[in-house]
């Protein structure tokens, strides 16, 4: 057997952690902690950066498969990726050391538990993108929510108690009707394999149901409408970092489980329900962009146009074309990058000025040049402006759709108008107009980490904007042979 | 090379955006002038070589999406109808950022606005050469989001902010039915490059399509979308209200962006299109209507606004919509003509109206003008060429690009042609009436300015008079030199080749002579009219507004256009936003879930909580009271 990099990837952080555990805790800016967890993190991400080079294109089947028994005759540790899971693997360890760099502003107390916290739910979020086990994925995809439930509680601001309980048990109820699907897979199947439950498929009379239960969890992650409203509380609570990863990571679990488990393991009954993807997608699409139209506070206007973003991805999933599926996998990537750097642009405001209100804003070109380039180049991206990474999925998925269905398309395309509106308005509020409020002029501009960390995401940002190819060749044999998977599936019925 | 003609612009935008602090305010303004100027001089080369050589190249620059069957490439095509584009960019382009230099003088982010005028000329190349319809709407998308941050380059003004806003979101609606146009052509063709397109079209001619509950002409339906696409970037009527206010930029930018270059594209791609819309005689009827509906519209609001900006800004919305009923009857290469004519002398009026307004100190209101053509000679004499031409005065450039137009319509011969040439006169008559207006006003009478004194006012600098006598030039000759290029009827060497599509031959006949006479008669007579009117007699024109106030309301208040929205689209939407968000996820959804829940779980447990008083004798009584029910139940069974 080769070098087990997949669980080399999931346990460096963990390890990272353990040592956190033993340092000691200063108040303060705590150096040591934040060096062993940026170590750990960054040499992460080199061995994902290791892992997509040495990754095939050429074949959809999984690879870097590594197979240990846990439990004889039930569960088996079962990790590898294919070409759909690698680049959420790469997302997460790009967007984690961005985190820690940023909590240099943020976070005042605690800052070891804080990391270690971060640590480990970077380990559970690369468990759930490579597991190849319903079991082990249901055990990393909770296993998430445990870190950001502490995160929101512990770190966040005045009402976190309530945001995070309403978060923990949005997601805890959905995922409870996930696991009793996975052990009725069990029973019907003998096993819990992934792989060889593709080759054996579930029985057509089952499927609905199970789809269903697996719906609920996916739903409420993704979050789709009406099980949304979680999510604005919880980013408004939520500390910079946390927001990050909740908005860059936690919620591409669901786009992800959606693909691989639902379309994967269910498709005739992914055809059946079909229907009520789109239309939750499109009032997702539609609704949360209006709502995000009128928000007050910057962090909850960014938490809606997620919403709405997510609305595209579940949209272009169940298009069941190569372009919706593509651009929807894209999407993810692309809102991964563009949403944590929004979120980061209004930590850099909020650590500041200690409001996240627009109206307390206005006319800050002038005092913080570099942040206000920095964040009209997110908000385009964020809108979807052509030649940033945000308009290749969401014209992608627009254009999957709209061979699939016409109406569900043009009504979709109308969110990308209230997009615009929405962002520019935003923008428009912060950064220009008359400076009224004089506290502004003490501003100061991006500090080094606050630089270094926004250029590297508007890099990306913009390259894969203009050459998207390298992503593309990964996915597209993957995502190709789930459709005619998918395809033949429905034609042998 | 031909590459570089793309390029050199964007290099320009990223030497002075990014190192215009290093380099300092005067070397990016030279930096940029000079490579979009070399680009310029490069773009002739090419227009020389496609006329003379028959010249044509698609270039792959490289891959930018490819999923599944869809795949789209950054390319460049040059074929006669680029290679016009081409120049009329890059050249109206080079002169208005040698003009900034001088006009922007006194504006402390210089580097900022040559970066973005850079970026603007790149993003517009990038839509007049590309090969399919995606890297078009990259510069479709990337001109609007040039002329957003231009217009709201004084991002202090909260006028300019919310014109700014406003434009990029009415192009956005119009950019939403290009996008589904897109949509519909990749679903019908599986394909989003012109030629492959093109070649297919005539194999789906009689499909029919069900769109939203009706059935429609695929055909139709895709001309329908691109030219929604096409009414918001030309600011047709309904989607027009942004022009106006995009007059908040800077006056280069208006003569760049909002005159010469940007506001063509839509004119651009119905004659990109023109295979395309040459199947479709439905939508080509609807574009004519909806061209000479914006042509008499804007210049009727124009005829009564008092801001020299927003009368040209009508002025540019009026010619867009002769282009526009140009390609609606059939004459692409018409449209054309006027688009390329128009863009010297429309590009001038804007600039010289710059110079005006930098005489008076940013004043733009042509009643605080007047009587300093003496100070102004220069400026005077070439806001008056640009008017001729305009206006369509004999055998200036706007003569012969207009009267083409109108004898085109004509020689339609069916109803919405006539009809469009009636309207085609009537216009001409209007735009004559309110250009000469506007320089009467500017230029004549009294002077009205309380503020300056007289003496203060002053001829522009060499380096904004020189830009303005190079477009004068264009603005006299460009219409009598191209006229044969553009809209001869020579058989040999025809100029567009491939490039136009013609279902049938234009007709080569010739309207009656008095239909011919009748247009140039109008509009020189004109002129002496316009004179008594706002310069000997201003008490002609005081009274018929004073007797028919409403219709003088309704045109000041450009047909009430802005209002209408404002109740229906921007309260709305703010009223269902709000709606949405307190009601819908606050009120029904958290109410009924996880709050309600929460606090149903809450009222059951503090029920709960009051039976364990502590007192024996309740527990006592509730336990008797459960024994007796449960032996009822025994005994009854």
């Amino acid at each position: 057997m080769d070098f087990p990099i997949l669980s080399s990837l999931i346990l460096l952080p963990i390890v990272g952690a353990l040592f956190l555990f033993f340092t000691k805790d200063k108040d303060g800016n705590n150096l040591t902690a934040k060096y062993v967890a940026l170590f750990a993190t960054i040499v992460n991400f080199l061995i994902s950066i290791y892992l997509w080079i040495s990754f095939d294109q050429t074949t959809s089947s999984f690879q870097f498969v590594e197979e240990r028994v846990w439990i004889k005759d039930f569960i088996n540790y079962k990790v590898g990726v294919d070409g759909i899971s690698i680049l959420f693997i790469l997302l997460t360890a790009f967007i984690t050391p961005l985190c820690i760099v940023s909590v240099n502003n943020t976070v005042k107390n605690r800052l070891r538990d804080f990391l270690i916290a971060i640590l480990i739910m970077e380990s559970f979020m690369i468990g759930v993108f490579c597991a190849l086990d319903l079991v082990v994925f249901y055990l990393f995809f909770e296993a998430g929510l445990i870190p950001m439930f502490l995160i929101i509680g512990i770190w966040g601001g005045p009402k976190r108690v309530y945001s995070a309980f309403k978060f923990f048990l949005y997601t805890l109820l959905g995922s409870v009707l996930m696991l009793v699907a996975i052990i009725s897979i069990y029973w019907i199947s003998g096993t819990t394999d992934v792989i060889k439950l593709y080759e054996l498929g579930i029985d057509a009379k089952y499927q609905n149901l199970l789809w269903l239960a697996f719906f609920s969890s996916f739903a409420v992650k993704t979050p789709m409408w009406p099980v949304h409203t979680w999510l604005p509380d919880a980013h408004v609570e939520a500390p910079t970092a946390g927001s990050v990863l909740l908005a860059a990571i936690l919620l591409k679990m669901a786009g992800y489980g959606f693909i691989r488990f639902s379309l994967g393991l269910f498709p005739l009954a992914s055809e059946v329900f079909t229907p009520l993807v789109y239309t939750l997608s499109v009032i997702a699409i539609i609704f949360t962009s209006f709502i995000a139209l009128m928000q007050e506070d910057m962090k909850k206007l960014i938490a809606y146009s997620s919403v709405a973003h997510m609305g595209f991805v579940t949209l272009g999933i169940f298009t069941l074309q190569q372009q919706g599926i593509e651009g929807s996998i894209i999407q993810m990537l692309s809102h991964g990058l563009v949403s944590a750097a929004l979120f980061l642009c209004v930590g850099v405001v909020y650590d500041r000025m200690h409001s996240r209100l627009i109206k307390s804003y206005g006319g800050i070109v002038t005092i913080i040049p570099k942040y206000s380039i920095l964040f009209m180049l997110f908000t385009l991206a964020a809108l979807g402006l052509p030649g940033t990474f945000g308009f290749v999925g969401e014209f992608l998925i627009l254009m999957g759709a709209f061979k699939d269905n016409f109406l569900v398309a043009v009504i979709a395309s109308f969110g990308v108008i209230l997009g615009a509106a929405y962002m520019l308005w935003l923008y428009k509020r912060v950064v220009f107009g008359k400076l009224v409020n004089e506290d502004l002029k003490k501003m100061v501009d991006l500090n080094r980490s606050e630089y270094l960390i926004l250029i590297c995401l508007a890099v990306p940002t913009l390259f894969f904007g203009f050459y998207p190819e390298p992503l593309f060749n990964t996915i597209e044999v993957s995502v190709s042979d789930l459709i005619n998977m998918h395809n033949l599936n429905i034609a042998s019925k | 090379m031909e590459l570089s003609i793309i390029f050199l612009p964007l290099i320009a935008s990223v030497i002075s955006g990014f190192f215009g602090k290093f380099i300092g305010d005067r070397n990016s303004e030279i930096v940029t002038s000079a490579l979009v100027s070399i680009s310029a001089l490069l773009s002739i080369f090419v227009l020389y070589q496609v006329i003379v050589n028959q010249y044509e190249e698609n270039i792959v620059i490289a891959t930018w999406i490819n999923s599944g069957s869809l795949d789209v490439n950054w390319s460049m095509l040059i074929d006669p109808l680029s290679a016009i584009m081409l120049v009329v960019v890059t050249s109206v382009s080079s002169l208005v950022h040698i003009y900034s230099i001088g006009y922007m003088s006194h504006d402390p982010h210089k580097p900022r606005f040559m970066a973005y005028l850079s970026l603007f000329t790149f993003a517009m190349l990038m839509l007049v050469t590309s090969d399919n319809f995606v890297q078009l709407f990259f510069g479709w998308e990337g001109v609007g989001l040039c002329s957003y941050f231009l217009i709201g380059f004084w991002f202090k003004k909260e006028s300019a902010n919310a014109a700014a806003i406003k434009a990029f979101v009415v192009n956005r609606v119009g950019d939403f039915g290009f996008a589904l146009g897109i949509f519909l052509i990749f679903y019908l063709f599986g394909t989003v490059n012109y030629s492959e397109v093109f070649q297919q079209i005539p194999t789906v001619v009689d499909k029919n399509l069900l769109f939203l509950g009706f059935e429609i002409k695929a055909i139709d339906l895709i001309c329908l979308l691109l030219f929604i696409g096409a009414m918001g970037k030309s600011a047709q009527i309904l989607l027009h209200t942004w022009l106006p206010d995009a007059m908040e930029g800077p006056t280069p930018v208006s003569a760049l962006i909002h005159a010469a270059t940007m506001v063509t594209a839509g004119v651009f791609l119905v004659v990109r299109c023109s295979p395309i819309y040459e199947y479709s005689p439905l939508i080509l009827n609807l574009i004519t209507i909806v061209g000479m509906s914006t042509a008499f519209f804007a210049a009727t609001v124009a005829l009564v606004q008092t801001d020299i900006k927003k009368i040209i800004a009508y002025s540019t919305c009026s010619q867009l919509g002769y282009m526009f009923f140009a390609a609606g009857v059939g004459a692409y290469n018409v449209a054309m003509f006027h688009l390329f004519t128009h863009a010297f002398f429309k590009a001038l009026l804007f600039l010289g109206s710059g110079s005006v307004i930098h005489a008076f100190k940013d004043e733009q209101d042509i009643n605080k003008m007047g009587g300093v053509w003496k100070k102004l000679p220069y400026t005077y004499a070439l806001m008056i060429i640009g008017t001729l031409a305009l206006t369509g005065f004999p055998f200036l450039s706007g003569f012969y690009s207009k009267d083409a137009i109108i004898e085109f319509a004509y020689l339609r011969g069916n109803t919405t042609g006539y009809y469009a040439a009636g309207i085609g006169i009537l216009t001409a008559l209007l735009t004559s009436i309110y250009s000469w207006r506007l320089i009467f006003k500017t230029f004549h009478g009294e002077y009205n300015n309380k503020e300056i004194k007289i003496e203060e006012t002053h001829e522009s600098p060499m380096v904004m008079l020189i830009p303005l006598f190079i477009l004068s030039i264009g603005a006299i000759f460009a219409g009598f030199l191209f006229k044969g290029l553009f809209i001869g009827s020579g058989d040999e060497n025809y100029f567009w080749a491939e490039s136009i599509k013609f279902l049938e031959p234009l007709s080569t006949d010739h309207p009656p002579t008095w239909f011919l006479l009748l247009t140039p008669c109008l509009v020189t007579i004109s002129i002496p009219i316009a004179y008594y009117l706002f310069v000997k007699n201003k008490e002609i024109p005081n009274g018929i507004v004073s007797m028919n106030k409403p219709l003088y309301k309704f045109l000041v208040n450009k047909w009430y256009f802005d209002e209408l929205y404002e109740v229906l689209f921007i309260k709305s939407s703010k009223r269902l936003g709000l709606f949405l968000w307190k009601f819908f996820d606050g009120t029904i959804i958290d109410g009924f879930g996880p709050d309600g829940i929460s606090s149903f779980i809450k009222k059951c447990s503090i029920k709960a909580n009051k039976f364990q008083s502590g007192f024996i004798y309740q527990y006592a009584f509730v336990m008797l009271v459960g024994f007796s029910a449960f032996l009822t139940f025994l005994i009854v069974r």
